[in-house]
């Protein structure tokens, strides 16, 4: 049975008629495990095929067929549940799972229920703006996908599709540990970056190969817990947050009036924001679980588990650590930067790669942070498709390095570069932007601004403030171009300051 | 057998046979669950087995699941999929529309 002892940070509640609330929050997470073939047949798993062209008699349930196991899989549950710090089972075992849907041709689904490949673990998040907060996994099963409805090819009918029908999905089970849809979200993007570290999921969320079902309860902060309701597939993290503000609310409402909640499954409306019902929850048992007779129990040894163990690749928490020691850049960047493995891959080209050692590290994580990440998210790229990629960046972060531009002019150079008019070095040769260090030339610029502003500059003894306006003059006057060192020095020695 | 509401009740044979998409006259519901505690009943005698310290079985051979290589062997047959449809439209199934 679930408990939930934590109480929420009261920045958290949400407020009520005649008391605060505070939100439960559970997920399951289901991760497409990235395997070429089904969980039980050989059939193709790539997005995008034609209708029904990626499917064995197998998946389509044609009486007979007989499902083998794909060790693939079976691996990459293991390993996940590895990353998951979770316990592996050596003995597991499929189910089925038994209801009727248009998309799912066994009218079963075949999952693990009563002993899952991965049992109890736990993983740490911060959520935006929050303290760290530990999150239990409760299990991670393996089972199959079902197939697509698509209902908007015709009015009348339902048009169904069974390529995805028998992918292979890790459940991911959550504990009710989360208390906020930052926290949910933390959540979900947390295990997003250990499967797409450890490679056993791509976490293409847009493409549905992970998506999160939500489960919302409220209750009077630390009093008994709520009636749930679940919020299915809910594929985006703001739509995560958005499906939780507005459920949590809903809920509120009604016990407000003094109404129950009803236990059910509903939908997340994206176009507007608000979750309706879908199905009342039938009791789990109306699932009629049982072993399925078509395949035998797995049975791995702690061998195969030590291999996969020793073998895994560095996870996000040692990644975000190991950029805090190596690169000394602060905890916040560290955490950011490794969130996702692109990220941590983009940032260590940029500044451990052959050449590269002598950027400098906090520089190199503000760049990506502020300027890329603004500039690709405005723009809705992804990392991996950006216009400026880690040479790209890398080339201007040496010419702010080396004194050839200024950190202002590298940000005018940089939209150039990101709006694809070509390369650093060649852009600020193309514009002139070359930061003029040659003191004569600034010692004439300043001296120029210094007899067109006489008052001002009689005024600067007494109000040391002043020479941030006659900076501002040489600075413009020079294009932006000059050292805003040097015509400092030179300022204040001819100011007198 | 008892006609009592000890174990299947009419209503529970009601509920299994909606939930298995079965059509069941309601006349046959009394009898189906008089069946149905019979066959519990004949069940339940296993319960004087003694079977203290023997695993639970699930299947009756001792061997693991066969595994095998994650590589395409299948699929690409949609005409042998789709054959027993009663109707297709541009490869896929075509059902009565299931939401509203």
């Amino acid at each position: 049975m679930f408990t939930a002892k934590r109480i929420a940070d009261k920045k958290d509640w949400l407020s009520g008629r005649d008391h605060d609330w505070e939100v439960i929050i559970g997920l399951e997470v289901h991760a497409q495990v990235a395997s070429k073939s089904k969980l039980f047949s050989g059939a193709a798993t790539e997005y995008g095929a034609e209708p029904n062209t990626q499917v064995s008699l197998v998946d389509a349930a044609m009486p007979g067929m007989l499902p083998v196991v794909n060790e693939f899989c079976i691996e990459q549950g293991v390993r996940t549940g590895l990353g998951l710090n979770a316990k592996i089972n050596l003995y597991s075992r499929f189910d089925r799972k038994n209801y009727f849907y248009p998309d799912l041709p066994q009218g079963y689904q075949i999952s693990q229920f009563e002993f899952p490949i991965v049992g109890e673990g736990e993983i740490e998040i911060t959520p935006e703006g929050g303290e760290a907060v530990v999150v239990g996994i409760e299990r991670l099963h393996l089972e199959q996908d079902a197939g697509k409805s698509i209902h908007d090819l015709s009015p009348d009918d339902t048009f169904v599709d069974l390529n995805r029908s028998g992918v292979c999905l890790m459940e991911i089970v959550s504990k009710p540990d989360m208390r906020s849809p930052e926290e949910a979200s933390a959540y979900v993007e947390k295990v997003r970056g250990i499967v797409r570290a450890l490679g056993t999921c791509d976490g293409d969320m847009e493409k549905g190969n992970l998506r999160a079902d939500v489960n919302v309860s409220v209750r009077k902060p630390g009093g008994e817990l709520g009636t749930r309701c679940e919020i299915k597939n809910v594929n985006s993290m703001r739509f995560i947050r958005q499906a939780i503000n507005y459920e949590a609310r809903r809920q509120i409402d009604i016990l407000e009036s003094g109404g129950e909640i009803d236990q059910e499954t509903r939908l997340f409306d994206n176009a507007k924001g608000e979750t309706r019902t879908m199905r009342s929850k039938e009791d789990a048992h109306d699932y009629r679980y049982f072993p399925d007779p078509d395949l035998l129990p797995i049975n791995i040894t702690q061998k195969f588990v030590d291999d996969i163990k020793a073998n895994l690749p560095e996870l996000p928490d040692a990644r975000k650590a190991r950029f805090v020691s190596d690169y000394g850049i602060p905890e916040y960047d560290a955490r950011v930067l490794t969130a996702d493995k692109a990220k941590g891959d983009f940032y260590e080209r940029l500044v451990s790669t052959q050449g590269a050692k002598d950027r400098d590290a906090k520089i190199a994580a503000n760049w990506m942070m502020g300027d890329l990440f603004g500039a690709l998210n405005k723009a809705s790229i992804d990392l991996d498709d950006s216009p400026v990629n880690s040479d790209a960046l890398g080339e201007l972060l040496d010419l702010i390095g080396d004194k050839t531009i200024s950190g202002k002019i590298a940000k005018d150079v940089f939209e150039k570069m990101f709006a694809g008019e070509g390369g650093a070095n060649e852009l600020v040769e193309r514009d002139g932007l070359k930061q003029v260090t040659d003191t004569d030339a600034i010692e004439k610029m300043v001296q120029d601004v210094i007899d067109a502003n006489p008052d001002q500059a009689a005024k600067v003894a007494d109000n040391p403030k002043l020479i941030g306006f006659f900076v501002g003059q040489v600075m413009k006057a020079s294009g932006g171009k000059a050292n805003p060192q040097a015509v400092n020095e030179i300022l204040q020695k001819k100011l007198g300051l | 057998m008892s006609k009592e509401n000890t174990g299947v009740t009419a209503a529970t044979v009601k509920k299994i046979a909606r939930l298995s998409r079965l059509h069941v006259e309601p006349d046959r519901l009394v009898p189906l669950a008089d069946e149905m505690n019979g066959l519990l009943a004949w069940i339940e005698q296993l319960g004087e087995v003694d079977v203290k310290g023997v695993e639970p079985m699930t299947s009756a051979v001792e061997m693991d699941a066969p595994l095998r290589k994650d590589e395409i062997t299948d699929g690409g047959v949609r005409e042998k999929v789709l054959v027993n449809a009663p109707k297709t439209e541009a490869g896929y199934f075509v059902v009565p529309r299931s939401v509203e």
